[in-house]
Protein backbone atom coordinates (compact mmCIF):
# COMPACT_ATOMS: atom_id res chain seq x y z
CA UNK A 1 0.00 0.00 0.00
CA UNK A 2 1.19 3.51 -1.12
CA UNK A 3 0.15 6.00 1.35
CA UNK A 4 2.08 9.28 0.94
CA UNK A 5 0.71 12.59 2.79
CA UNK A 6 -1.96 13.85 0.43
CA UNK A 7 -3.00 10.91 -1.24
CA UNK A 8 -5.27 9.68 1.31
CA UNK A 9 -7.09 10.46 4.62
CA UNK A 10 -8.57 8.40 7.17
CA UNK A 11 -10.75 9.25 9.24
CA UNK A 12 -9.77 6.47 12.03
CA UNK A 13 -6.76 4.27 12.09
CA UNK A 14 -6.75 1.87 14.47
CA UNK A 15 -2.98 0.06 15.87
CA UNK A 16 -3.75 -3.87 16.55
CA UNK A 17 -6.20 -6.11 15.49
CA UNK A 18 -7.19 -7.63 18.63
CA UNK A 19 -10.70 -7.83 20.28
CA UNK A 20 -10.07 -3.99 21.45
CA UNK A 21 -9.19 -3.23 17.65
CA UNK A 22 -11.33 -5.24 15.72
CA UNK A 23 -14.08 -4.02 17.83
CA UNK A 24 -13.15 -0.64 17.41
CA UNK A 25 -12.97 -0.75 13.56
CA UNK A 26 -16.09 -2.68 13.67
CA UNK A 27 -18.48 -0.05 15.20
CA UNK A 28 -16.13 3.05 13.42
CA UNK A 29 -17.09 1.36 9.98
CA UNK A 30 -20.56 0.84 10.77
CA UNK A 31 -21.35 4.24 11.15
CA UNK A 32 -19.84 4.90 7.54
CA UNK A 33 -16.46 5.55 8.17
CA UNK A 34 -13.27 5.60 6.17
CA UNK A 35 -11.36 3.19 8.70
CA UNK A 36 -7.80 1.19 8.84
CA UNK A 37 -6.99 -1.09 11.19
CA UNK A 38 -3.41 -2.17 11.15
CA UNK A 39 -1.68 -5.51 12.28
CA UNK A 40 1.81 -5.99 12.74
CA UNK A 41 0.98 -10.45 12.39
CA UNK A 42 0.74 -12.39 9.23
CA UNK A 43 -3.16 -12.68 10.17
CA UNK A 44 -5.09 -10.88 13.42
CA UNK A 45 -4.19 -13.11 16.07
CA UNK A 46 -1.30 -14.62 15.32
CA UNK A 47 0.77 -12.34 17.62
CA UNK A 48 -1.95 -13.13 20.16
CA UNK A 49 -2.17 -14.88 23.62
CA UNK A 50 -4.49 -15.80 25.99
CA UNK A 51 -5.91 -18.31 28.36
CA UNK A 52 -8.39 -18.19 27.06
CA UNK A 53 -12.02 -17.61 28.37
CA UNK A 54 -13.59 -15.25 26.73
CA UNK A 55 -16.80 -13.56 29.05
CA UNK A 56 -18.28 -11.17 26.51
CA UNK A 57 -20.65 -13.38 24.91
CA UNK A 58 -23.76 -10.63 25.55
CA UNK A 59 -21.59 -7.71 24.38
CA UNK A 60 -20.35 -9.33 21.13
CA UNK A 61 -24.26 -10.41 21.03
CA UNK A 62 -25.16 -7.14 20.73
CA UNK A 63 -23.03 -6.12 17.92
CA UNK A 64 -23.73 -9.86 16.03
CA UNK A 65 -26.30 -11.63 17.13
CA UNK A 66 -26.02 -15.74 17.61
CA UNK A 67 -22.12 -14.37 16.75
CA UNK A 68 -21.34 -18.12 18.64
CA UNK A 69 -22.80 -20.04 15.52
CA UNK A 70 -20.75 -18.36 12.95
CA UNK A 71 -17.14 -17.59 15.16
CA UNK A 72 -14.69 -20.17 16.25
CA UNK A 73 -15.06 -20.70 19.42
CA UNK A 74 -14.23 -23.80 21.49
CA UNK A 75 -16.94 -24.34 24.47
CA UNK A 76 -19.08 -22.42 26.74
CA UNK A 77 -17.92 -22.53 30.14
CA UNK A 78 -20.93 -23.79 33.07
CA UNK A 79 -18.35 -25.04 35.79
CA UNK A 80 -15.08 -23.03 37.08
CA UNK A 81 -13.21 -24.01 39.88
CA UNK A 82 -10.90 -21.99 42.02
CA UNK A 83 -8.25 -24.50 43.42
CA UNK A 84 -6.02 -24.08 46.06
CA UNK A 85 -2.77 -26.16 46.11
CA UNK A 86 -0.03 -27.18 48.63
CA UNK A 87 2.58 -29.15 47.15
CA UNK A 88 0.48 -32.45 47.75
CA UNK A 89 -3.16 -31.24 48.53
CA UNK A 90 -5.35 -29.16 46.73
CA UNK A 91 -9.02 -27.82 48.00
CA UNK A 92 -11.63 -26.36 45.34
CA UNK A 93 -14.47 -23.93 45.43
CA UNK A 94 -16.44 -25.99 42.78
CA UNK A 95 -18.60 -23.77 40.59
CA UNK A 96 -20.96 -25.72 37.98
CA UNK A 97 -24.60 -24.48 37.02
CA UNK A 98 -27.07 -25.34 34.80
CA UNK A 99 -29.52 -22.35 34.71
CA UNK A 100 -29.99 -20.61 31.09
CA UNK A 101 -27.44 -18.10 31.93
CA UNK A 102 -25.07 -20.24 31.24
CA UNK A 103 -26.55 -23.09 29.21
CA UNK A 104 -27.85 -21.40 27.29
CA UNK A 105 -27.75 -18.27 24.14
CA UNK A 106 -25.66 -16.14 24.53
CA UNK A 107 -24.05 -17.91 27.30
CA UNK A 108 -22.00 -16.70 29.74
CA UNK A 109 -18.25 -17.37 28.43
CA UNK A 110 -17.06 -19.40 25.91
CA UNK A 111 -13.32 -20.79 25.66
CA UNK A 112 -11.38 -19.78 22.50
CA UNK A 113 -7.81 -19.87 20.86
CA UNK A 114 -6.67 -16.41 20.08
CA UNK A 115 -5.05 -16.98 16.86
CA UNK A 116 -8.92 -18.40 15.55
CA UNK A 117 -11.15 -15.74 17.18
CA UNK A 118 -9.30 -12.70 16.42
CA UNK A 119 -9.04 -13.91 12.83
CA UNK A 120 -12.82 -14.35 12.60
CA UNK A 121 -13.58 -11.20 14.58
CA UNK A 122 -11.52 -9.07 12.57
CA UNK A 123 -13.15 -10.51 9.49
CA UNK A 124 -15.97 -8.74 10.64
CA UNK A 125 -15.16 -5.42 10.90
CA UNK A 126 -13.99 -6.13 7.14
CA UNK A 127 -17.36 -7.16 6.04
CA UNK A 128 -18.65 -3.97 7.76
CA UNK A 129 -16.35 -1.91 5.43
CA UNK A 130 -12.81 -1.54 7.68
CA UNK A 131 -9.52 -1.71 5.89
CA UNK A 132 -7.57 -4.63 7.44
CA UNK A 133 -3.52 -4.11 6.82
CA UNK A 134 -1.50 -7.10 7.60
CA UNK A 135 2.22 -7.67 8.27
CA UNK A 136 2.65 -4.09 9.19
CA UNK A 137 4.41 -2.30 12.17
CA UNK A 138 3.37 1.16 13.56
CA UNK A 139 6.74 2.45 14.72
CA UNK A 140 5.25 6.38 15.94
CA UNK A 141 2.41 8.60 15.77
CA UNK A 142 2.73 11.80 13.33
CA UNK A 143 2.64 14.93 15.38
CA UNK A 144 1.36 18.76 14.40
CA UNK A 145 0.93 21.25 16.40
CA UNK A 146 0.82 18.46 19.32
CA UNK A 147 -2.15 17.05 17.67
CA UNK A 148 -1.71 13.42 16.62
CA UNK A 149 -2.47 13.26 13.34
CA UNK A 150 -1.59 9.75 11.80
CA UNK A 151 0.85 7.08 12.60
CA UNK A 152 4.17 6.20 10.73
CA UNK A 153 4.39 2.79 9.91
CA UNK A 154 7.79 0.98 8.68
CA UNK A 155 7.40 0.47 5.20
CA UNK A 156 8.73 2.52 2.07
CA UNK A 157 6.59 5.88 1.88
CA UNK A 158 5.27 4.80 5.42
CA UNK A 159 3.09 7.36 6.46
CA UNK A 160 -0.74 7.24 6.96
CA UNK A 161 -2.70 9.91 8.25
CA UNK A 162 -6.00 9.91 9.90
CA UNK A 163 -8.30 12.19 12.11
CA UNK A 164 -8.30 9.74 15.04
CA UNK A 165 -5.84 6.96 16.39
CA UNK A 166 -7.05 4.29 18.47
CA UNK A 167 -3.60 2.40 20.15
CA UNK A 168 -4.85 -0.81 20.60
CA UNK A 169 -1.16 -2.56 20.24
CA UNK A 170 -1.23 -4.41 23.03
CA UNK A 171 0.39 -4.26 26.47
CA UNK A 172 3.82 -2.91 25.40
CA UNK A 173 1.71 -0.42 23.47
CA UNK A 174 5.22 1.82 22.07
CA UNK A 175 2.61 3.98 20.51
CA UNK A 176 1.14 5.49 24.05
CA UNK A 177 4.38 5.52 25.39
CA UNK A 178 5.90 7.32 21.87
CA UNK A 179 2.80 9.79 22.28
CA UNK A 180 3.90 10.20 25.65
CA UNK A 181 0.39 8.72 27.30
CA UNK A 182 2.14 5.69 29.03
CA UNK A 183 5.06 5.58 30.99
CA UNK A 184 7.36 3.02 31.70
CA UNK A 185 5.91 -0.24 33.15
CA UNK A 186 7.04 -2.19 36.90
CA UNK A 187 8.00 -5.15 37.03
CA UNK A 188 5.76 -5.58 39.73
CA UNK A 189 2.94 -4.21 37.32
CA UNK A 190 3.08 -7.08 34.49
CA UNK A 191 2.80 -10.90 34.85
CA UNK A 192 4.12 -13.21 32.66
CA UNK A 193 1.91 -15.95 31.38
CA UNK A 194 3.45 -19.13 29.76
CA UNK A 195 1.28 -21.79 28.40
CA UNK A 196 0.32 -24.98 26.36
CA UNK A 197 -1.98 -26.41 24.42
CA UNK A 198 -2.67 -30.23 24.87
CA UNK A 199 -4.02 -32.44 22.58
CA UNK A 200 -6.48 -34.17 24.15
CA UNK A 201 -9.02 -36.66 23.01
CA UNK A 202 -12.63 -35.30 22.85
CA UNK A 203 -14.53 -37.82 24.51
CA UNK A 204 -11.44 -38.11 27.56
CA UNK A 205 -11.64 -34.18 28.00
CA UNK A 206 -16.07 -34.59 28.65
CA UNK A 207 -15.22 -37.52 31.04
CA UNK A 208 -12.47 -36.08 33.04
CA UNK A 209 -14.33 -32.41 33.41
CA UNK A 210 -17.53 -34.27 33.50
CA UNK A 211 -18.71 -31.83 30.90
CA UNK A 212 -21.53 -33.23 28.11
CA UNK A 213 -21.53 -31.64 24.65
CA UNK A 214 -19.93 -28.90 23.88
CA UNK A 215 -19.75 -27.27 27.78
CA UNK A 216 -16.73 -26.44 28.93
CA UNK A 217 -14.69 -26.03 31.96
CA UNK A 218 -12.43 -23.53 33.93
CA UNK A 219 -10.06 -24.13 36.42
CA UNK A 220 -7.92 -21.64 38.36
CA UNK A 221 -5.23 -22.16 40.58
CA UNK A 222 -3.31 -20.43 43.59
CA UNK A 223 -0.74 -21.27 46.07
CA UNK A 224 2.60 -23.84 45.91
CA UNK A 225 2.43 -24.01 42.61
CA UNK A 226 3.97 -21.38 42.47
CA UNK A 227 6.65 -21.90 44.89
CA UNK A 228 7.57 -18.27 45.80
CA UNK A 229 6.68 -16.87 42.83
CA UNK A 230 3.48 -14.57 42.99
CA UNK A 231 1.55 -15.72 40.39
CA UNK A 232 -1.81 -18.86 39.80
CA UNK A 233 -2.48 -20.99 36.79
CA UNK A 234 -5.05 -22.21 35.09
CA UNK A 235 -6.41 -25.11 33.03
CA UNK A 236 -9.34 -24.67 30.05
CA UNK A 237 -11.20 -27.29 28.44
CA UNK A 238 -11.16 -26.52 24.95
CA UNK A 239 -13.26 -28.82 22.37
CA UNK A 240 -9.89 -31.47 21.81
CA UNK A 241 -7.27 -29.47 23.72
CA UNK A 242 -6.60 -28.27 26.59
CA UNK A 243 -4.96 -24.83 27.57
CA UNK A 244 -3.10 -24.84 30.66
CA UNK A 245 -0.80 -22.57 31.90
CA UNK A 246 1.05 -20.41 35.01
CA UNK A 247 1.44 -16.86 35.42
CA UNK A 248 4.36 -15.62 37.45
CA UNK A 249 4.78 -11.81 38.50
CA UNK A 250 8.18 -10.56 35.97
CA UNK A 251 9.72 -8.69 39.56
CA UNK A 252 8.91 -12.16 41.17
CA UNK A 253 10.51 -13.81 39.13
CA UNK A 254 13.32 -12.19 39.08
CA UNK A 255 13.75 -12.47 42.42
CA UNK A 256 13.17 -15.71 42.78
CA UNK A 257 15.67 -16.45 40.19
CA UNK A 258 12.72 -19.00 38.57
CA UNK A 259 12.37 -19.77 34.67
CA UNK A 260 8.76 -19.71 33.87
CA UNK A 261 8.63 -22.86 31.74
CA UNK A 262 9.95 -24.55 34.81
CA UNK A 263 6.93 -24.00 36.96
CA UNK A 264 4.91 -25.04 33.64
CA UNK A 265 6.17 -28.24 34.12
CA UNK A 266 5.95 -28.35 38.04
CA UNK A 267 2.40 -26.87 37.51
CA UNK A 268 1.70 -30.58 35.24
CA UNK A 269 3.20 -32.93 37.27
CA UNK A 270 0.78 -31.90 40.26
CA UNK A 271 -0.79 -34.33 41.54
CA UNK A 272 -3.99 -32.25 41.26
CA UNK A 273 -2.97 -31.84 37.62
CA UNK A 274 -1.24 -34.99 36.01
CA UNK A 275 -4.28 -36.84 36.16
CA UNK A 276 -6.24 -34.19 33.61
CA UNK A 277 -3.18 -34.15 31.38
CA UNK A 278 -2.47 -37.59 31.24
CA UNK A 279 -2.26 -39.09 27.66
CA UNK A 280 -2.11 -35.77 25.96
CA UNK A 281 -0.03 -34.15 23.12
CA UNK A 282 1.92 -30.99 23.28
CA UNK A 283 0.55 -29.02 20.30
CA UNK A 284 1.62 -25.32 21.08
CA UNK A 285 3.99 -23.44 23.68
CA UNK A 286 3.26 -19.52 24.05
CA UNK A 287 3.98 -16.91 26.00
CA UNK A 288 2.79 -13.01 27.00
CA UNK A 289 2.71 -10.17 29.09
CA UNK A 290 0.02 -9.25 30.94
CA UNK A 291 -0.48 -5.88 32.87
CA UNK A 292 -2.16 -6.75 36.37
CA UNK A 293 -2.24 -3.39 37.83
CA UNK A 294 -5.03 -2.27 36.63
CA UNK A 295 -6.40 1.08 37.80
CA UNK A 296 -2.96 2.07 38.85
CA UNK A 297 -1.20 1.85 35.50
CA UNK A 298 -3.43 3.52 33.46
CA UNK A 299 -2.09 5.59 30.52
CA UNK A 300 -3.29 9.02 30.24
CA UNK A 301 -6.58 7.58 28.04
CA UNK A 302 -7.47 10.38 25.45
CA UNK A 303 -5.02 13.35 24.26
CA UNK A 304 -5.13 15.30 20.75
CA UNK A 305 -6.38 12.98 17.93
CA UNK A 306 -5.79 9.89 20.07
CA UNK A 307 -7.36 7.26 22.51
CA UNK A 308 -5.88 3.97 23.72
CA UNK A 309 -7.78 0.57 24.64
CA UNK A 310 -7.41 -2.96 25.43
CA UNK A 311 -4.33 -3.99 26.99
CA UNK A 312 -2.38 -0.78 25.80
CA UNK A 313 -4.87 0.83 28.23
CA UNK A 314 -4.47 -1.71 31.36
CA UNK A 315 -7.30 -3.34 30.87
CA UNK A 316 -6.73 -6.29 32.35
CA UNK A 317 -9.18 -7.03 35.61
CA UNK A 318 -6.98 -10.12 37.77
CA UNK A 319 -8.55 -9.86 41.04
CA UNK A 320 -8.25 -13.52 41.89
CA UNK A 321 -11.75 -13.90 41.66
CA UNK A 322 -11.56 -12.82 38.20
CA UNK A 323 -8.99 -12.66 35.19
CA UNK A 324 -10.56 -10.81 32.72
CA UNK A 325 -9.23 -8.84 29.49
CA UNK A 326 -11.04 -10.07 26.34
CA UNK A 327 -14.40 -7.98 27.29
CA UNK A 328 -12.64 -5.19 28.91
CA UNK A 329 -10.54 -4.85 25.48
CA UNK A 330 -13.54 -5.49 23.47
CA UNK A 331 -15.53 -2.88 25.88
CA UNK A 332 -12.78 -0.17 25.71
CA UNK A 333 -12.46 -0.64 21.67
CA UNK A 334 -16.30 -0.13 21.15
CA UNK A 335 -16.34 3.36 23.16
CA UNK A 336 -12.93 4.24 21.74
CA UNK A 337 -15.04 3.76 18.87
CA UNK A 338 -18.28 5.80 19.72
CA UNK A 339 -16.32 8.08 20.75
CA UNK A 340 -14.28 8.58 17.26
CA UNK A 341 -17.47 8.42 15.83
CA UNK A 342 -19.00 11.24 17.87
CA UNK A 343 -15.47 13.51 16.76
CA UNK A 344 -16.04 12.91 13.16
CA UNK A 345 -19.47 14.03 13.22
CA UNK A 346 -18.23 17.19 15.05
CA UNK A 347 -15.12 17.32 12.92
CA UNK A 348 -13.25 18.36 16.29
CA UNK A 349 -10.66 15.93 17.52
CA UNK A 350 -9.10 17.50 19.98
CA UNK A 351 -9.15 16.15 23.72
CA UNK A 352 -11.96 17.81 24.61
CA UNK A 353 -13.97 16.48 22.31
CA UNK A 354 -11.99 12.95 22.68
CA UNK A 355 -12.66 13.01 26.82
CA UNK A 356 -16.27 11.90 25.76
CA UNK A 357 -14.23 7.90 26.05
CA UNK A 358 -14.16 8.90 29.72
CA UNK A 359 -17.86 8.65 29.99
CA UNK A 360 -18.34 5.77 27.89
CA UNK A 361 -16.12 4.14 29.46
CA UNK A 362 -17.77 4.23 32.70
CA UNK A 363 -21.04 3.81 30.82
CA UNK A 364 -20.01 0.73 29.84
CA UNK A 365 -18.71 -0.40 32.95
CA UNK A 366 -14.98 -0.32 32.26
CA UNK A 367 -13.92 2.66 34.37
CA UNK A 368 -16.24 1.53 37.16
CA UNK A 369 -15.42 -2.04 37.36
CA UNK A 370 -11.79 -0.97 37.78
CA UNK A 371 -12.56 1.32 39.95
CA UNK A 372 -14.20 -0.96 42.43
CA UNK A 373 -11.63 -3.58 42.50
CA UNK A 374 -8.21 -1.08 42.47
CA UNK A 375 -7.07 -2.70 46.15
CA UNK A 376 -7.74 -6.51 44.81
CA UNK A 377 -4.66 -6.74 42.35
CA UNK A 378 -2.27 -5.74 45.30
CA UNK A 379 -3.41 -7.98 47.42
CA UNK A 380 -3.75 -10.45 45.25
CA UNK A 381 -0.23 -10.36 44.68
CA UNK A 382 0.48 -10.11 48.04
CA UNK A 383 3.11 -12.20 50.10
CA UNK A 384 0.80 -14.09 52.26
CA UNK A 385 -2.10 -14.34 49.86
CA UNK A 386 0.20 -15.99 47.46
CA UNK A 387 2.77 -18.25 49.53
CA UNK A 388 1.09 -18.51 52.83
CA UNK A 389 -2.42 -18.86 52.90
CA UNK A 390 -3.84 -21.07 49.91
CA UNK A 391 -1.47 -23.65 51.13
CA UNK A 392 -2.02 -23.22 55.41
CA UNK A 393 -5.70 -23.92 53.99
CA UNK A 394 -4.60 -27.11 52.07
CA UNK A 395 -2.52 -28.42 55.24
CA UNK A 396 -5.66 -27.54 57.31
CA UNK A 397 -7.62 -29.66 54.99
CA UNK A 398 -5.08 -32.71 55.06
CA UNK A 399 -5.08 -32.87 59.08
CA UNK A 400 -8.93 -32.27 59.31
CA UNK A 401 -10.15 -35.16 56.79
CA UNK A 402 -7.04 -37.37 58.65
CA UNK A 403 -8.64 -39.80 61.31
CA UNK A 404 -5.54 -41.50 62.30
CA UNK A 405 -6.94 -42.51 66.04
CA UNK A 406 -5.49 -39.00 67.75
CA UNK A 407 -7.96 -36.65 69.18
CA UNK A 408 -9.79 -34.35 66.91
CA UNK A 409 -9.36 -30.94 66.55
CA UNK A 410 -11.87 -28.58 66.19
CA UNK A 411 -11.30 -25.43 63.58
CA UNK A 412 -10.49 -22.92 65.75
CA UNK A 413 -7.14 -24.47 66.70
CA UNK A 414 -6.71 -26.71 63.63
CA UNK A 415 -6.34 -23.52 61.49
CA UNK A 416 -4.29 -21.24 64.21
CA UNK A 417 -1.94 -24.06 64.80
CA UNK A 418 -1.36 -24.12 61.01
CA UNK A 419 -1.16 -20.82 60.50
CA UNK A 420 2.14 -20.77 63.32
CA UNK A 421 3.33 -23.62 61.26
CA UNK A 422 3.06 -21.68 58.31
CA UNK A 423 4.87 -18.38 59.93
CA UNK A 424 2.31 -16.00 59.68
CA UNK A 425 1.84 -13.41 62.24
CA UNK A 426 -1.71 -12.89 64.19
CA UNK A 427 -1.62 -9.15 63.10
CA UNK A 428 -1.07 -10.12 59.57
CA UNK A 429 -3.90 -11.86 59.71
CA UNK A 430 -6.18 -9.19 60.76
CA UNK A 431 -4.50 -6.63 58.48
CA UNK A 432 -5.18 -9.29 55.94
CA UNK A 433 -9.06 -9.54 56.90
CA UNK A 434 -9.32 -5.95 56.57
CA UNK A 435 -7.62 -6.17 52.90
CA UNK A 436 -9.57 -8.34 51.84
CA UNK A 437 -12.64 -7.09 52.85
CA UNK A 438 -11.80 -3.65 50.96
CA UNK A 439 -10.92 -5.29 47.80
CA UNK A 440 -14.10 -7.57 47.52
CA UNK A 441 -16.62 -6.55 49.98
CA UNK A 442 -17.53 -2.79 50.00
CA UNK B 1 3.73 -36.25 25.93
CA UNK B 2 2.61 -34.00 28.30
CA UNK B 3 5.90 -33.33 30.08
CA UNK B 4 8.43 -31.64 27.74
CA UNK B 5 11.78 -30.58 27.78
CA UNK B 6 12.08 -26.78 26.17
CA UNK B 7 13.68 -28.15 23.37
CA UNK B 8 10.12 -29.82 22.78
CA UNK B 9 8.08 -27.27 23.70
CA UNK B 10 9.74 -24.00 21.08
CA UNK B 11 9.91 -26.73 18.22
CA UNK B 12 6.14 -26.19 18.39
CA UNK B 13 5.83 -22.22 17.86
CA UNK B 14 6.53 -21.08 14.03
CA UNK B 15 8.93 -17.98 13.30
CA UNK B 16 9.97 -15.83 10.18
CA UNK B 17 13.34 -14.81 10.77
CA UNK B 18 13.71 -11.42 9.47
CA UNK B 19 17.70 -10.98 8.49
CA UNK B 20 18.17 -7.77 11.15
CA UNK B 21 17.51 -8.36 14.21
CA UNK B 22 14.63 -6.57 16.36
CA UNK B 23 16.49 -6.86 19.87
CA UNK B 24 19.87 -5.60 20.32
CA UNK B 25 21.59 -7.28 23.22
CA UNK B 26 25.53 -5.52 23.99
CA UNK B 27 27.31 -8.45 26.16
CA UNK B 28 29.89 -6.51 27.19
CA UNK B 29 27.52 -3.75 29.04
CA UNK B 30 26.26 -7.02 30.89
CA UNK B 31 29.76 -7.89 32.13
CA UNK B 32 28.85 -5.22 35.14
CA UNK B 33 25.27 -6.72 35.61
CA UNK B 34 24.83 -8.62 38.51
CA UNK B 35 21.46 -9.70 38.13
CA UNK B 36 21.22 -11.11 33.98
CA UNK B 37 17.26 -11.65 35.03
CA UNK B 38 16.97 -12.47 31.19
CA UNK B 39 18.51 -15.20 30.80
CA UNK B 40 16.05 -16.08 33.92
CA UNK B 41 12.93 -14.31 32.60
CA UNK B 42 12.81 -15.31 28.77
CA UNK B 43 9.98 -17.69 27.75
CA UNK B 44 11.91 -18.91 25.00
CA UNK B 45 15.39 -19.27 26.79
CA UNK B 46 17.17 -16.93 24.70
CA UNK B 47 19.81 -15.84 26.44
CA UNK B 48 22.95 -17.27 27.70
CA UNK B 49 25.32 -16.42 30.21
CA UNK B 50 28.71 -17.10 29.36
CA UNK B 51 32.04 -17.37 31.75
CA UNK B 52 33.27 -14.20 31.10
CA UNK B 53 30.43 -12.42 32.31
CA UNK B 54 29.05 -11.86 29.06
CA UNK B 55 25.27 -12.53 27.47
CA UNK B 56 24.78 -14.35 24.33
CA UNK B 57 21.17 -13.61 22.98
CA UNK B 58 19.58 -15.14 19.49
CA UNK B 59 16.60 -13.35 18.39
CA UNK B 60 15.05 -15.91 16.04
CA UNK B 61 13.24 -17.57 18.49
CA UNK B 62 11.53 -14.80 20.58
CA UNK B 63 7.89 -14.33 21.61
CA UNK B 64 8.23 -10.98 21.30
CA UNK B 65 7.04 -10.89 24.98
CA UNK B 66 8.71 -7.77 26.36
CA UNK B 67 9.61 -9.65 29.01
CA UNK B 68 13.78 -8.92 29.14
CA UNK B 69 13.04 -5.17 28.02
CA UNK B 70 11.53 -4.67 31.45
CA UNK B 71 13.57 -6.77 33.53
CA UNK B 72 16.71 -5.24 31.86
CA UNK B 73 18.83 -3.22 34.40
CA UNK B 74 22.16 -2.18 32.76
CA UNK B 75 21.34 0.87 30.85
CA UNK B 76 21.54 0.52 26.93
CA UNK B 77 22.52 -2.56 26.88
CA UNK B 78 19.12 -4.08 25.19
CA UNK B 79 17.35 -2.25 22.53
CA UNK B 80 14.39 -3.47 21.85
CA UNK B 81 11.03 -3.44 18.92
CA UNK B 82 9.28 -5.49 17.13
CA UNK B 83 10.07 -7.51 14.33
CA UNK B 84 9.28 -6.24 10.37
CA UNK B 85 5.26 -6.54 9.80
CA UNK B 86 5.02 -10.58 8.78
CA UNK B 87 7.86 -11.70 10.28
CA UNK B 88 8.98 -13.22 13.55
CA UNK B 89 6.49 -15.39 15.67
CA UNK B 90 3.20 -16.81 14.64
CA UNK B 91 0.84 -18.74 16.68
CA UNK B 92 -1.71 -20.60 15.44
CA UNK B 93 -3.42 -22.33 18.78
CA UNK B 94 -2.60 -20.33 21.80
Amino acid sequence: MTASKDSENFDVIIVGAGPAGSAAALVTARAGLKVLLIERGEYPGAKNVSGAVFYGSAILEKLIPNWWEDAPVERHVTRRDLVLLSPTTSISLDFRSSSAGYVEPPYNGFTILRPKFDRWFAEQAEAAGAFLLCSTVVDDVIREDGQVVGVKVRRDEGEIRGDVVIACDGVNSWLARKAGMQRDLHTHELSLGVKEVIGLDEAAIRERFQLSGDEGMALEYVGAVTGNVHGGAFLYTNKNSLSLGVLGQLSSLVEQKTRPYDLLEGFKSHPAIAPLVRGGTLREYSAHLIPEAGWYMFPQLFSDGMLVAGDAAGFCLATGLYIEGINYAMQSGLAAGQTAVEACKRREYSRYTLSLYMDVLRERHVLTDFRAYRHAPKFVNGERLQNVYPEMAARASESLFRVDGSRKQKLLPLYWRTLRQVGAKPHHVVQDLFQVARAYLW
Amino acid sequence: MVMTTHEEKMRTARFRVDDTPHIVVDGEKCRSCAVKSCITVCPAGLFVGLDDGTVLFNYENCFECGACFYVCAEEGALSWSYPKGGFGVTFRES
